[in-house]
């Protein structure tokens, strides 16, 4: 009986501040939401690369690869099964069909360990015609899709089946790729063999790597994903304020009830038990709230979160998100150890409150006024750290510490200089009324200083992400202009074509320079290999960061190399250092250029050398320079006489434009999130502005009983409002600043490996200048209408109240 | 992993209850334009020796009934099969390895498979310096004949190996090669299935096996089955019992039984010790499964009762090890057993199509 009537009492603060509730309920949800629709987009993402990196169950298995990364003869394998090694050849390469790249994995059914088995070949016929000429190619529905038609070996299609990608026999893709009796990798089966002759006696030229959990693809994304951690962890801590803050605010205002039933004879334990049972109700009720609204936004994000990945990566993340019950778990665990934390504070004050305490919010209030000197403290301290790990550290969570120290610094430090500004504009003031506003500004400010707090961190991020997209894309535009020199770019369907196409182009065009590409590991990495033509178009239009003086003389000599920017700074090379490129080719870099959005290693040398080293390589692509007018009747033309699909011819604009599409999409999330969390600010804001409204009865009833009318006093609380958003403006912009300095000098070059000028915008800074006083306006509204409706009696009570 | 299963079922197809949809069509359908054995073929040796690609499946089948230095008896197969996927091309060609070391309480299995013509399995045969290989992977059987008279599958050395098993072995035959029911055309059912069907059941052997707790040299008998056909089971015929048994006296017997869920389809040839093949007709071969054991969840006959009423023969026969199961991707049970009774030695036998 005494429990219900105790809960009632509690629980009756929730209908008379139906409002108060709304924002703990909301702060809590849009905190889980976000961030568990980032750790669901996430998620989702890591589960294909698994399931890419446990093709062939090269998760699992140890492989055979020749040490110089390339192709090697079938009958190394022979020799290895024929010395005992239970052994699997693959050859994968990518194939044309048509203009549709799809990347082939041969294999070789009757010797591929149980382990390693991808797709199920379920009967006689299956088997038969999987190993007979023509043979069949085992793909997705999707990849099947966009083969239909096309000139193919038969399709059938397997859900196990990466995008793009297709399952064949090993003789079909010998076949497919022109690389008769050659493989790229033996798998090695868990069970060998009683006795076998060693590795180094058969085939001395492999080596034998460990099995690969993590593959390429998750490596290569890491950094996208923890730049979506973070940002998804920004916003739930920003949610948390807002969470803190109603919690305290509904305690304190509850502080008289708490007094009234313990000295009913509640004891401290059962008062704590009750208020706890309530928070994780609510905390419950906001976390599914949150999963559900989390769902939602990782359904949005998605789409152009596998677009980025597809278009930056390579990599196929379906955009479409399955439901996963751990997400439920997770996301209501994050939302009651978040109350749990937010609460921790007001639940261990109303343990040890004294029974007969007065509710004193001002003595709270100069408690937290002291407070600052630690605050004070505390972000000198993080400040410290930022520096020291900025300057000494390495890494990309380095990287993401240094953010996290210099935000967390900048936001303990802002009610410091916040209560230092106003005490100065205090004692400038003149006239009681102004001097009454500036302390009363500052009396207001603890329990101001959470949401200002929380619209620091969401305007720093904005200031510090615009500023890093607006930088990297006019950069970006740049290099596109420099490195799409070309006014045509062609791809021949067959060599045959590609020799004809040469003899027809040269009389009509200034230049038809090849691009023509292999691909192998240099340095332990994979890497793209790109023979470039000695011609004035590299010379006076290449991106080179650093190059030595003749350098282009040395590509086209064959002796010397240029290398992309990700490949430079991975390895910590210079200009003049050896490489080895596959096959054991050797040569010097002459040159670096920035290569934007390729996470693969890049090497350029001259055509010729590239040829006559890798005579296999394909000859199908060529940049076309010419009148940019005459491009059109070009295009046409080549349509007309060697029957070439639009597809393949694809002129600078189109390409560009494709480029410019991706990149968007790669910023277009780290846009939304950027908003959702200005939002959660905004409403954080709202909270405290709202709570404090209720508090602040107390102190303005006497100025309005000095004379003061209600209008005089809205004015006087807007003008308060919008003072301090103003000022956490400002101070959000060196922040702001900061940030996009780290993400361009440190987060990007470790997560892509490449460096970028910084531009200011300040025009985009005034804009959000202006939104987020708009934001404090409206946040100030409900309050303010509030207290210009105060009816006159309810001023006048304070006086005949308690206090 | 279900290829294992398809090519075993391929290779096993003239055998195994595979239900085609041809069912009794037999001889004159030509077997899917595979070449069908035909009656009165004479083999020509060495090259019969070999693989004939034309047909859809065959196999060099050998077992060896040995005893070790330490007193114990042991058991030895080594199976090569071969199976063509399409008629007319030489490939591709699927090879399939089982082996299986036995002893009384331990049974060990390995199995390979492999695409023909590119080196990792095959048997070649009229090559001066290597007149007779079989191999699959590491496994091989070779000839280690240097007299030019002497037939190629005479002298053998021969070895295989599996996770927890090898054995290396040398073969001597000390007898003919003897051809299986009319002149080597050896009829499978009623209907007129037929193989072409030879043996070399005289070998003497000695060699080493190497088990986890250690190497055992050996001596013993072994017997070579060679077999090659097209076309499969009729459709209601399950599986068989198969029979090859030393006798002391020198004497072999080569029967089996193809079970129909009747009487079945019985054949067997008597061999003299001298390697005169005696065929039996139809029927005069009976054997009665006597006690069974179970392995795993199935229930197996291991001990039998084989008579041969012609031949005043009556025997019992009794597995060294009940548990020799063929644990390979399509299981069958084969092992070595002793027999007793009017004649007595010891075998092999082979199970197909228990559940």
């Amino acid at each position: 009986m005494m429990w219900r009537a105790g809960l009632q009492a509690l629980l009756s603060h929730w209908k008379r501040s139906p409002l108060q509730l709304a924002m703990l309920l909301l702060g809590l949800s849009l905190a889980t939401a976000l961030w568990s629709g980032v750790q669901a987009v996430n998620a989702q993402a890591r589960a294909s690369y698994d399931r890419a990196a446990a093709t062939l169950g090269r998760d699992r298995l140890d492989q055979l690869v020749a040490a110089d990364g390339n192709v090697f003869s079938q009958e190394v394998f022979v020799d290895l099964r024929r010395a005992g090694w239970l052994v699997s050849p693959v050859l994968e390469g990518d194939a044309r069909f048509g203009t549709t790249r799809i990347h082939l994995i041969g294999i070789d059914p009757l010797t591929l360990p149980a382990e390693a088995q991808q797709v199920e070949l379920s009967s006689n016929d299956d088997l038969i015609s999987f190993m007979t000429p023509p043979g069949v190619m085992i793909v997705s529905e999707a990849t099947a899709a966009r083969l239909s038609g096309l000139d193919t070996p038969p399709l059938r299609i397997s859900k196990d089946v990466p995008a793009d990608t297709a399952i064949v026999d090993i003789s079909a893709a010998q076949r497919l790729l022109g690389k008769p009796e050659q493989v790229s990798r033996l798998i090695v089966a868990p069970e060998q063999p009683l006795s076998q002759t060693p590795l180094a006696d058969v085939a001395g030229t492999l080596v034998r790597k460990a099995p690969d959990g993590e593959g390429d693809l998750a490596r290569l994304t890491d950094s996208f994903h923890l730049n979506l951690t973070a940002f998804g962890m920004l916003a739930f801590v920003v949610g948390l304020f807002i969470v803190y803050s109603a919690i305290g605010l509904a305690f304190e205002q509850r502080r008289p009830v708490f007094r009234t039933l313990r000295s009913l004879g509640f004891s401290a334990k059962a008062l704590t038990g009750l208020l706890l049972a309530e928070l994780l109700f609510f905390a419950l009720v906001a976390g599914v709230a949150g999963v559900v609204l989390g769902y939602g936004i990782a359904s949005l994000l998605l789409p152009d979160v596998a677009a980025t990945l597809r278009g930056l990566y390579g990599a196929d993340v379906p955009g479409v998100l399955s439901l996963r019950p751990s997400w439920w778990a997770a996301g209501v665990g994050i939302a009651v150890g978040g109350t749990l934390v937010s609460a921790a504070q007001s639940l261990w004050r109303v343990w040890h409150m004294p029974l007969l305490a007065p509710a004193q919010p001002r003595a709270w209030a100069r408690a937290s006024e002291s407070a600052l000197r630690i605050q004070a403290l505390a972000a000198l301290g993080l400040f410290g750290l930022t520096a020291a790990l900025a300057h000494w550290g390495s890494g990309l969570v380095v990287g993401f510490s240094v953010l996290a120290a210099m935000l967390m610094g900048a936001a303990l430090a802002l009610p410091v200089l916040l209560a230092i500004l106003l005490s100065l504009m205090q004692k400038q003031a003149r006239g009681p009324l102004s001097f009454w506003f500036w302390a009363d500004s500052r009396q207001q400010l603890p329990g101001l200083s959470l949401s200002l707090m929380a619209l620091l961190l969401a305007l720093a991020a904005n200031v510090g992400v615009g500023t890093m997209v607006s930088s990297f894309r006019l950069t970006f535009t740049g290099w596109l202009d420099q490195r799409l020199a070309a006014e045509l770019y062609i791809t021949a369907r067959t060599e045959d074509e590609a020799a004809r196409l040469r003899t027809w182009l040269n009389p009509r065009v200034e230049a038809v320079l090849p691009i023509w590409n292999t691909e192998g590991d240099v340095r332990g990495q994979p890497a793209q290999i790109y023979g470039v033509a000695n011609h004035a178009t590299y010379r006076n239009n290449w991106p080179l960061l650093q190059s030595v003086p003749d350098v282009w003389d040395r590509v086209a000599s064959g002796n010397s190399a240029i290398i992309n920017e990700q490949l430079y700074r991975r390895d910590g090379l210079k200009l003049g250092d050896t490489l080895t490129l596959p096959g054991g080719w050797q040569t010097q870099i002459a040159g670096i250029y920035s290569d934007y959005g390729n996470p693969l290693a890049q090497v350029m040398v001259g055509v010729d050398a590239l040829s006559q080293h890798y005579p296999e390589v394909s000859r199908l692509r060529y940049g076309v320079r010419l009148n940019p007018a005459k491009v059109p009747a070009l295009r046409e033309d080549l349509g007309r006489d060697f029957d070439l699909p639009p597809q393949n011819m694809v002129d600078q604009a189109a390409i560009k434009q494709t480029s410019l599409d991706i990149f968007e999409k790669t910023f277009a999330v780290t846009a939304v999130l950027n908003v959702l969390t200005l939002g959660v600010a905004g409403v954080a804001m709202f909270a405290s502005l709202m709570t404090l409204s209720g508090m602040r009865l107390p102190q303005v009833a006497p100025l309005w009983a000095m004379g003061l009318t209600r209008r005089s006093l809205v004015w006087l609380e807007l003008a308060r409002t919008m003072v301090l958003a103003v000022l956490t403006m400002v101070a959000a912009l060196p922040v702001g600043i900061g940030l996009a300095w780290v993400l361009l000098a440190i987060v990007n070059v470790e997560a892509f490996g490449w460096r970028l000028p910084m531009h200011l915008f300040p025009a985009d800074w005034a804009r959000l200048g202006g939104l987020s006083v708009l934001a404090a306006l409206f946040a100030a509204l409900i309050p303010l209408r509030r207290l210009a409706r105060l009816a006159p009696t309810d001023l006048l009570k304070v006086f005949a109240n308690e206090r | 992993m279900n290829v294992r299963r398809i090519l075993l079922s391929l290779v096993l197809m003239l055998y195994a209850p595979v239900a085609m949809a041809q069912g009794f069509a037999g001889l004159g359908t030509a077997a899917e334009g595979f070449a069908v054995p035909k009656p009165g073929t004479v083999f020509q040796f060495p090259a019969d020796h070999g693989a004939h690609p034309d047909y859809r499946i065959e196999w060099w089948y050998l077992t060896a009934n040995l005893t070790g230095s330490d007193g114990k008896p042991y058991g030895v197969q080594w199976t090569l099969f071969r199976s063509a996927l399409k008629p007319g091309e030489t490939d591709p060609q699927i090879w399939m390895g089982h082996a299986a070391l036995t002893a009384q309480v331990q049974h060990f299995v390995a199995e390979r498979l492999a695409r023909g013509g590119i080196g990792q399995a095959g048997v070649s045969t009229g090559v001066k310096t290597q007149p007779f290989l079989a191999w699959i992977d590491d496994w091989a059987m070779t000839s280690t004949v240097t007299d030019n008279t002497a037939d190629t599958l005479s002298k053998l050395s021969l070895s295989a190996s599996g996770k927890d098993f090898r054995y290396d072995l040398k073969l001597d035959a000390k007898g003919p090669i003897v051809l299986q029911g009319q002149g080597g055309y050896s009829v499978k059912s009623a209907a007129g299935q037929a193989s072409n069907y030879y043996s070399q059941p005289f070998y003497t052997v000695e060699g080493t096996l190497t088990l986890p707790q250690g190497p055992v040299s050996v001596t013993g008998q072994a017997w070579l089955d060679r077999e090659w056909s097209s076309q499969p089971l009729a459709e209601n015929q399950t599986g068989w019992d198969w029979f090859s048994l030393h006798m002391d006296s020198g004497e072999k017997l080569m029967g089996f039984r193809l079970r129909d869920g009747g009487e079945g389809y019985t054949s067997a040839t008597w061999i003299a010790a001298d390697g005169t093949p005696t065929p039996l007709p139809p029927g005069a071969l009976k054997v009665t499964p006597l006690n069974t054991a179970k392995v795993g969840e199935r229930t197996i006959p291991v001990e039998w009762r084989v008579d041969v009423p012609s031949r005043n023969f009556s025997i019992t026969t009794k597995a060294l090890n009940t548990q020799s199961w063929m644990a390979t991707s399509f299981p069958y049970w084969e092992g070595p057993i002793n027999f007793t009774g009017s004649h007595s030695g010891r075998g092999y036998l082979e199970m197909t199509g228990y559940r």
